[in-house]
This record gives structure tokens, sequence and C-alpha cells, in this order.
């Protein structure tokens, strides 16, 4: 982790919009980290946000396949394992403090989508 | 390390069990500090609660509690090897035996214990050994090594313990007690007696009342032991068990105050006599009493840090009572054990043919219990512990307390608990923390979850803690929200009817309806559940697949480690041997572990999301169809042989089973069920323990409704008996519908029948009588359901769409590289994390 500040964040390009699935999620490989995609639909219009895919808690790369779901005004992903929820914006984990996931930058160029990492 | 000129230093020394739980807190607590640990042993922290089962396998690694990467990533300064000679309490230093200096603002003393060896002449030959450390453990096991027979002097806990190592190295195994019963302090004579039966049975000799008086060599062993009446025993291995003394040298050394009879002396907020020394754990005493588990020992812990970081909370003693399993036998042990309190009174329940002893001892005003033994079944062991721990006042019979008959223990509801109760035993909450919370503002379930971190872990105490905050709201005033989640305003059975009478299709519609926000986790899954039970279908269509839990959304469940397993449907049990053979071949080439499930089918580990569709091609050509192990739905009808083959048999159970199996498959509801058709009276398939069980007699059906195995096992009741085949389908199918209709979400038939006002009496009255005039109507609805069953996993292979889902990258074919696995019994298993780090893993083999 030491080597991080050495390397100087780029945009990949990893996929199609259309391979991304409305209020669910997809996984992408980009350099060997897995990143989690998610696609909400709500009334506010689509947004998109990419997380690490790393479950710290159950200690598997699963996130993408959990439930999309709001806490409030938070959209949170469930981890299929043990039910944490992870605010996609942040990271954050709503019921324990001592642990978090990666939240990477996402944008939209011409129908495809890039993950700054 | 930053070394931040004003962060407080703490220097830790000893890094068992409770000092790392003192860091762990301490890290958590987010206070910047400055700590260091010193560790006396070669090892960091460790598990020595588990100690026993690295003779079953388990390595050092996976004992470890922390390494010195996640100490390094919590910015801790570890240092094995680095016993502490000397405390310097002026200059404010602790000194190590290699002359290293460190410097404290506050010192934690968490040196624990060691092990007494009494004086006996010859206790200090090679061979003579002790039992806390994993040094311990390598040299007892090399020792065994090299020898046939083993004596472990001292009979109680951990005594016990170590007979039950040294039995699985393979010796021939002895206890030696000097007291004249096993456990004296936890059992009382009696309690003794059986638990020495059991043992004996299992092979391990057990002799009482003997005083070793001296060690010397053997003839036919190694060494003899000789007794004091005259008496002795030979054996190869001694191993001294013989109770635990606080390592309290260095409070000596520095002139803390220490006990009459050893340990530091700690005030409430673990406090030594020198206030910027504290002690926790097995090395400190408190109000003259040492407390020799890790629960008291990690309470220390807290309140320790509490007081160093300013907040609340402090040592308020601890319960000792213990429930354990010794060589598998079940041992309880509550309270005043032995009746010592004036007055006390005793019930006791004594089976010897099974085997099971209860003691239940209660105050001399008869009011409450006071102490409890159970040896042989600690089933009672929760109920009995709440009792005397809050001082529940007895139920009219306190025998009932301790009597298997009736199976009625009276079970505890919210308000009989005090405030001390143990709510959810991961996270430490008590009923106390919980009223705190709501007194503090948490004023709703998930409120109290996050503050509180309770039912955050295991999960086990969901439905517990929720009786809690609903009863604490509840005599606040508030009303109790049956609200599904912040979602909806309804409760399940509230949004059938929307689903139903509105026909609402998906789960858009309903949110925009009757709803707020995107849904949840809660929400979704129910909702699609609902759908399916009023729809029945397909349930990953682009609007349906995003609701349903990962279990729904794979056809599959997911294991620890990410990977699926593939459950295929094996109707009653029946299976011919093309379609074993298909299995088999299968497993082996996707590499899958093969097991034989408690539902009696085979289910097949270890499958990777990817490679979901193909194994499921192979296995659909072959005839099979989806198991829905991964479904709130039907499981499994299990059946016995029945009529066919069974000599005793009156009708054909497994005919029966598949029929019904058939019919009921695909059937979605609040929560999985099960069934199964007994063909006599003699109930192998044990159908009292499922939610539909079929009992076959002379005339026909006997049905028994809402059985449950499980966490909480109930008995299922008889519903009707000697029914035809007609009656006995009409009535299932009202029975399962009217269930998928009105019950909760995950709630079992059990449960639902528990909470179903007027009882038995009342289903009956339903579903028999049709009292509500809705018979025709669930029947009709289960025929739609059974005219529309998919094999939902043949619709998906053919679904181009679908398929698109099981992959686990977008942009790339590679496999999952967390996904390892390495061989055990001629399989595979998924790594363990240490594993993973030494690459002795088998790396995944994309198939
Ligand atoms: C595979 C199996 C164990 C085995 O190797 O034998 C199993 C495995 C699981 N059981 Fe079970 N149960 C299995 C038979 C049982 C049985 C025995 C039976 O069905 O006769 C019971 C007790 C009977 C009963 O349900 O009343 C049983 C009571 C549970 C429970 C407790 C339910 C309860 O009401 O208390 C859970 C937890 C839950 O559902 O909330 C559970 C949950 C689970 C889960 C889903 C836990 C999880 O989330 O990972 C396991 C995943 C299965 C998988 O990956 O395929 N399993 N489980 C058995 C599969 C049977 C099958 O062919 O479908
Ligand atoms: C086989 C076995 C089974 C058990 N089963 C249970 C059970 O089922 N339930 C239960 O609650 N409890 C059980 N216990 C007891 C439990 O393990 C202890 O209560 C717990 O480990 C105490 O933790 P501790 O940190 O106080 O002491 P320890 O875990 O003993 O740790 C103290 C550490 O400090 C080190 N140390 C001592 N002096 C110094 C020094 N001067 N300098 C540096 N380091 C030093 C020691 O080497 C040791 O590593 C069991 C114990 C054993 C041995
Ligand atoms: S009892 Fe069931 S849920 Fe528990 S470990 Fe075994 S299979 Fe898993
Ligand atoms: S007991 Fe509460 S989560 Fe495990």
């Amino acid at each position: 982790m030491q080597a991080q500040a050495s390397f100087t964040p780029k945009w990949h390009d990893v996929c199609d919009i259309d391979d991304l699935v409305t209020n669910s999620g997809v996984c992408a490989l980009v350099e060997d980290q897995q990143v989690a995609l998610f696609l909400t639909g709500g009334e506010e219009g689509k947004q998109i946000f990419a997380i690490s895919n790393w479950d710290p808690v159950g200690q598997a790369n699963v996130l993408y396949r959990g439930i999309l779901g709001t806490i409030s005004t938070d959209i949170v992903v469930a981890s299929p394992l043990y039910k944490e929820h992870y605010v996609l914006e942040t990271g954050k984990c709503v019921e324990r403090n001592d642990v978090s996931v990666a939240v990477f930058p996402v944008r939209v160029d011409s129908q495809r989508v890039l993950v700054q990492l | 390390m930053t070394l931040s000129s004003q962060a407080q230093r703490i220097v830790i020394v000893g890094n068992g069990m409770v000092g790392h739980h003192f860091v762990e807190q301490l890290v958590n607590s987010g206070q910047s500090c400055d700590i260091t640990v010193l560790s006396g042993e070669s090892r960091l922290a460790y598990d020595r609660v588990y100690l026993s089962s690295y003779f079953s396998g388990k390595t050092a690694q996976d004992l470890a509690l922390t390494d010195a990467k996640t100490y390094q990533d919590w910015g801790v300064n570890a240092v094995t090897d680095a016993w502490v000679t000397e405390i310097n309490p002026e200059g404010k230093q602790v000194i190590t035996k290699t002359g290293d200096v460190y410097h404290y603002d506050k010192l934690v003393l968490s040196t624990g214990s060691y092990p007494f060896v009494p004086p006996i002449p010859g206790n200090d030959k090679p061979h003579c050994l002790v039992y806390r450390t994993i040094d311990d453990l390598e040299a007892i096991s090399a020792s065994a090594a090299q020898s046939r027979v083993g004596v472990v002097v001292g009979g109680g806990l951990l005594g016990l313990e170590a007979a039950n190592a040294l039995k699985q190295a393979g010796l021939e195994t002895h206890v030696v007690e000097f007291a004249p019963q096993l456990m004296a302090v936890q059992l009382d004579l009696p309690g003794g007696d059986m638990l020495r039966g059991k043992i004996e049975s299992l092979g391990v000799q057990v002799h009482t009342q003997k005083a070793t008086t001296e060690i010397v060599d053997g003839e036919q062993c190694r060494y003899r032991m000789n007794f004091g009446d005259d008496t002795y025993l030979e054996t190869d291995l001694i191993l001294f068990s013989a109770g635990i003394r606080p390592s309290d040298q260095l409070g000596r050394l520095t002139g803390l105050a220490l006990g009459e009879r050893g340990g530091i002396v700690i005030n409430n907020q673990c406090q030594t006599s020198d206030p910027d020394i504290y002690a926790i754990g097995e090395c400190a005493l408190w109000q003259n009493r040492i407390f020799g588990l890790v629960a008291p020992g990690y309470a220390m812990a807290r309140a320790a840090v509490a007081h160093l970081t300013g907040q609340q909370g402090e040592f308020a003693g601890a319960d000792m009572s213990t429930k354990l399993k010794l060589m598998g036998v079940e041992v309880g042990s509550i309270g005043d054990a032995h009746a010592r309190t004036p007055g006390a009174l005793v019930y006791t329940y004594h089976n010897q043919p099974e085997g099971v002893y209860k003691k239940l001892v209660i105050d001399a005003a008869r009011e409450k219990v006071i102490g409890a033994v159970l040896v042989g079944d600690t089933s009672d062991y929760d109920v009995l512990l709440q009792y005397a721990l809050n001082g529940i006042a007895l139920p009219q019979m306190p025998e009932s307390l301790i009597l298997p008959t009736g199976g009625e223990a009276p079970s505890l509801g919210a308000d009989a608990l005090g405030d001390s109760a143990t709510i959810c035993s991961c996270h430490n909450v008590s009923k106390g923390d919980i009223v705190g919370a709501i007194d503090a503002g948490c004023c709703s379930l998930g409120k109290v979850k996050s503050s509180t971190k309770a039912s955050t872990g295991c999960g086990g105490c969901t439905a517990l803690l929720k009786n809690v905050v609903d009863s604490e709201l509840e005599k606040r005033g508030v009303e109790v929200s049956k609200a599904i989640c912040e979602h909806f305003n309804y409760t399940r059975q509230e949004l059938y009817h929307l689903i139903q009478v509105e026909e609402i299709h998906t789960f858009d519609e309903l949110l925009v309806k009757h709803g707020t926000g995107m849904g949840c986790d809660i929400c979704k899954p129910a909702a699609a559940s609902v759908f399916a039970s009023v729809w029945n279908d397909y349930i990953l269509t682009r609007e349906h697949q995003p609701l349903q839990d990962t279990n729904d959304t794979y056809l599959g469940n997911m294991q620890k480690d990410g990977t699926y397993s593939v459950v295929p449907r094996v109707a009653g049990g029946e299976i011919t041997p093309d379609k074993l053979i298909l299995l088999g071949d299968v497993a082996k080439r996707y590499h899958l572990y093969t097991k034989i499930t408690g539902g009696q089918r085979i289910d097949l580990f270890g499958a990777r999301v990817e490679q979901l569709p193909a194994i499921w091609e192979e296995l659909v050509a072959g005839g099979f169809e989806t198991g829905h192990a991964y479904a709130k739905a039907l499981r499994t009808v299990k059946s016995c042989v029945g009529s066919t083959w069974c000599r005793y048999g009156v009708q054909d159970s497994v005919t029966k089973a598949i029929d019904l199996e058939n019919r009921y498959k695909g059937l979605r509801a609040p929560h999985k069920i099960k069934f199964a058709v007994s063909g006599c009276t003699r109930e192998c398939a044990e159908a009292q323990s499922k939610d539909i069980g079929i009992i076959a007699t002379e005339k026909g059906w006997n049905l028994y409704v809402c059985g449950n195995g499980g966490m909480k096992p109930r008995h299922g009741d008889l519903f009707a008996t000697d029914l035809n085949d007609t009656t006995l389908q009409k009535y299932i199918d009202r029975i399962l519908m009217f269930y998928a209709k009105t019950a909760d979400r995950l709630q079992r038939t059990s449960v639902w029948m528990e909470n179903l006002e007027g009882g038995l009496s009342y289903l009956q009255d339903v579903i028999i009588n049709d009292c509500l005039g809705i018979g025709e109507e669930l029947e009709a609805q289960m025929q739609r359901i059974t005219d529309s069953y998919q094999c939902e996993w043949k619709t998906t292979i053919e679904s181009p769409d679908a398929l698109k889902r099981f992959r686990q990258f977008v942009n790339s074919d590679a496999a999952d590289s967390n996904i390892q696995f390495v061989a055990e019994r001629d399989q595979i298993r998924p790594a363990t994390r240490a594993e993973k780090r030494t690459e002795k893993a088998i790396p995944v083999e994309i198939v």
C-alpha cells in the first residue's frame, strides 16, 4: 500500500452502459482491483456508483451481488453474506465504524463507463 | 509508526486473550494513542479457549487472534519474546529480560496466569508437562508421540479438556483427582458421578481421591506415580492441570497491592494501587476474586479502555456460570451449584438410563433460582441462567424448569428479563443497554441496532431484540409500527392484499403507489416473495431480478467464499443409479465438493458464479430440476422407504412424498417449507418435526402441521387423522396458501401458528370447517401455482438475457482469484485465510 503515492490515478474504460443492470450490480476487473458497479434508477434520475467488490467482513469478493436500497437518504448496498450496509457514496459501513470499502470516481463518456483508479 | 508528541503512551504487558481485547477496544475507541504491546510468548495473541482444538487438527495459525500485519495496520507496536522483568513506576518505564526499556504514561498488566504444579517429588521429570500455551501443546505432542499411556493430574474443567487432548493424541488416558469427584467447583457429587460414568464409557479412566506422593521410574512405562493409599499407576506422560495461579510477579516486585493468596488488586476502573497502572484478566483480583474465564476479562478490558478514554463504564463483577461440552458430554453449572446458601432448597432429576442429571437450587423464600447443575443435557441452561441472573419469579411448579415432560419449559418474554440480561452475546449487549439506547432517543429497531450493535453479529438474537425493543417502545406509549421497513408503512400481509387486489405485478409499481425511497434488502425480497406466491412469474425477469436475495438471483446458496452450492431436486429422496452417476460425473468434472444433505439429497459445493450455467445445463439435460435450496420455498419432502419394502409399512410413503413434492415444488412462501412422510408410526422420516408431516395409518394418513427443527424445535400438532388422498391434498393446499397469505416475512409455520390467534383450533376451523369461506379460493390459487410451475434453472439456461448475470466480471473472463481451495479427505474445501497467505492453496482451475 505504501507504493500508492507514486501512482497517478487513471481513467479506465471498463464496459458499455448497457452492461450495467438497473437497480443492481455488476463487477469489473480493473488492474487486479475488483470494482462493483451499481446503476440506480431512482426518482432523481439515474446514478452510477463504483466501490470495491471486497466484503471486508465476509472476506470475499461479493459486494456486487448485494441488494440495493436506501437508508433514509443514503443509497446503500447490503452485503449478500452478512448483510452489513455500505453507503455507495462514501464506502462507509452503516453498522460498524471499524470497516469501510474503497470508492472510485466513475463517469460515462459516449455510452462507455469509465472508472478512475 | 507515527510518534506524535501529545499522544498518550500506553504499554500493555502480556498479549493473551484479554490483553489483545484491550488493544482492539482501544483502537476501536478512535482515541489516538501510542500503543506498545509486549508479548512474553514467541507469538501474538491466540485463542486459548480453543487450545484443545490443536489436537483435532487446528494449527497455531488457525488459533491466532491477530497477526503482525493487523497490529501494524492499527499502528500498534507489537514486540514478541518481550518478557518484562521490571517496572520502574517513578520513571514510568518497563524493562524486558533483554534489557529493552519502554516508557509509558499508562501501563496495563494483562499477564494472565500460570499452571500450578503441585510440589510432588519428581514433578520436574522431562515428560511432566502443563497445558496453557501453544508451546506447551507442542511439547505435549512431541511427548505423546513417544508415549503409550498418559495421566492428567486434576479432574477439573481444564483437566478434563487436557484428558480429551491426550485421548485424541491416541494415548491410553487416565485422570487422577484428589477430590472425591470430577469438576468439584462446578458440580455436586451426583453430577460429578454422572459425568464420571460418561467419561469412563468414552475410555478415559478416572481415579478419584488419589493423592500423588511421588513420581519415580516405572517398570512397564516411563514413570510410576505412587499414591497416598499405597496404590500406584504407571504412565509415560504426566500432565499437570491442578489449578492456575495469577501471574502477579511484576505487581509483587513493583510493590502494587496484592491479595492474600495472590492476584493484583484492582478497583472498578481496573486500576491497581498505582493509578497509572491497570491490571486486567486473570492476573487481576477484584473484590477478592479472580475470574478464570475470558468474558469477565473482556469486561475488565472494556472498563479499562473506558476509563483511559474518559468514557463511562466500569467493571461490576461477572457471572461465573458455565456451559460446555467435554468430550461430547454436555455440562452446565449456574450460580450456587452446591446449594451452600443457607436455607437453599433443591429439586433434582436423575435419569440414569439416559445419562441425564439436573439439579435446580432455589432460595429459602422459594422465590427465585439461585443455582443449577446440568449434566448430559444443557438445553435448559439459557432459561435457567436468565432466571438466576435476573431474579425472575419462579413459575408455579419450579420443577417444570428441569423436568423433561411437556417440553413446555416456560420460555421467557421480553418483560420477564432484567436489565442485566444479555440479549446479544456477539456484541455483549444487555437489555439495560437497549433500554438506555431507547431512552437516549433511538426510537426504532434500526436505530437501536446501529447504536448498540445488537443483532449485527450472528443474527441469532434478532427475534429477541425485536421483542425487547417493541415492548419497551410500547411501554413509552410509542405505537409500535408493524411496518415491514422504512419504505412501506404496511405489514407483509397488507402488502399481499394490496398486490393481489390491485393486481400489482412489479416492485416499481408497488413503490410508486404505496411506498417511499428506493426500497431495501428487507422489502424487496419480501415483495418478490409475494409476487411469486400470487403470480408465480419467472423470478429473474429484468423487473424481478434486482429484488432477489443473492441466493435467488444466482439460483444457488452463496457460501462463505462467494462460491455457490448446487442442489438438484431429488423428490422424496428417491434417486436412480444413473442420476447418481451423473451427479458424480458433474462433481468430478467441475471439481466440486460433494455431500449428502440433511434433507435427503446431494449438495455440490464450490461452484463459481460463472460455472453455474454449464453445470446446470448438464444436470437439466440429465433430467434434474432445481431443488430450490436457495429459496424461501418448498425444500424437500423426506420419506421413509414405506410399505413397498419395509415389513412394517402400512402405506406407500415414497410415492406419497414424490407426489407431494411435485405438487408443491416452486411454491414461494414467507419462509422455507419442509415436509416428510412416514410409512408407519415408527416415524423414520421424522415427519413431526416438519412444517407438514404425514404419517401413514391403516386407514389413510395422519396430518401434522407446523413442526420445526432448527433453532427452536417444535413438534407438529396433530391436525386431522385417517385422511384419504384427496382430503389430504385439499387440506395441505389450503394450509399452505393461507400461510403464504397471512404470515409475516421470514416466519416459519411454527412461529406463525404460535402467533395465530386461536391457534390450532382456529386453523382447523378455517381449513376443515371453512369458517372464512375462502377454502375454494385457496385451493384454486394453489392449483394456479402448480400449473404455472417452471424449473427456474431450465428457464435460465434458455434465456441469454438471464445468463449474462452469471459472470464475475463484465469486462473479463478471469475468475475471482480470492477463491482458492485446498484438499481434504480427497475433496476440495475453501482455503483458510492463513492458507491463502502461505499460498498452500490449489489455485482455481478454470473448467
Ligand atoms: C445443506 C444443509 C446442511 C447439510 O449439509 O445437510 C443445510 C444448509 C443450510 N441451512 Fe439448513 N441445511 C440443511 C438442512 C436443514 C435441516 C434438516 C432438514 O431439512 O431435515 C434443518 C432443520 C429442519 C427445519 O428447517 O426445521 C435446517 C435448519 C436450518 C435453519 C433453521 C431454521 C429454523 O426454523 O430454525 C437455517 C436458518 C434459516 O433458515 O434462517 C438454515 C440455513 C441453512 C443455510 C441456508 C445457511 C446459509 O445461509 O448458508 C445453509 C445453506 C445451504 C447450502 O448452501 O446449500 N437451516 N437445515 C441441508 C440442506 C437440506 C436440503 O437438501 O435442502
Ligand atoms: C485449555 C484451556 C481451556 C480454556 N477454556 C475456557 C473456556 O471454555 N471458557 C473461558 O471463559 N475460559 C477458558 N479458559 C481460560 C481462558 O483462556 C483465560 O481466562 C484467558 O485466556 C485469560 O486471558 P488473559 O489475557 O488474562 O491471560 P493469558 O491468556 O494467560 O495471557 C497472558 C499472557 O501474558 C504473558 N505474560 C505473563 N507475564 C508476562 C511478562 N512478565 N511479560 C510479558 N508477557 C507476560 C503470558 O505469556 C501470556 O501470553 C481456558 C484456558 C485453557 C488453558
Ligand atoms: S447447521 Fe446448517 S446453517 Fe449451521 S453450519 Fe450446518 S449447514 Fe450451515
Ligand atoms: S447474538 Fe446477537 S448477533 Fe449474535
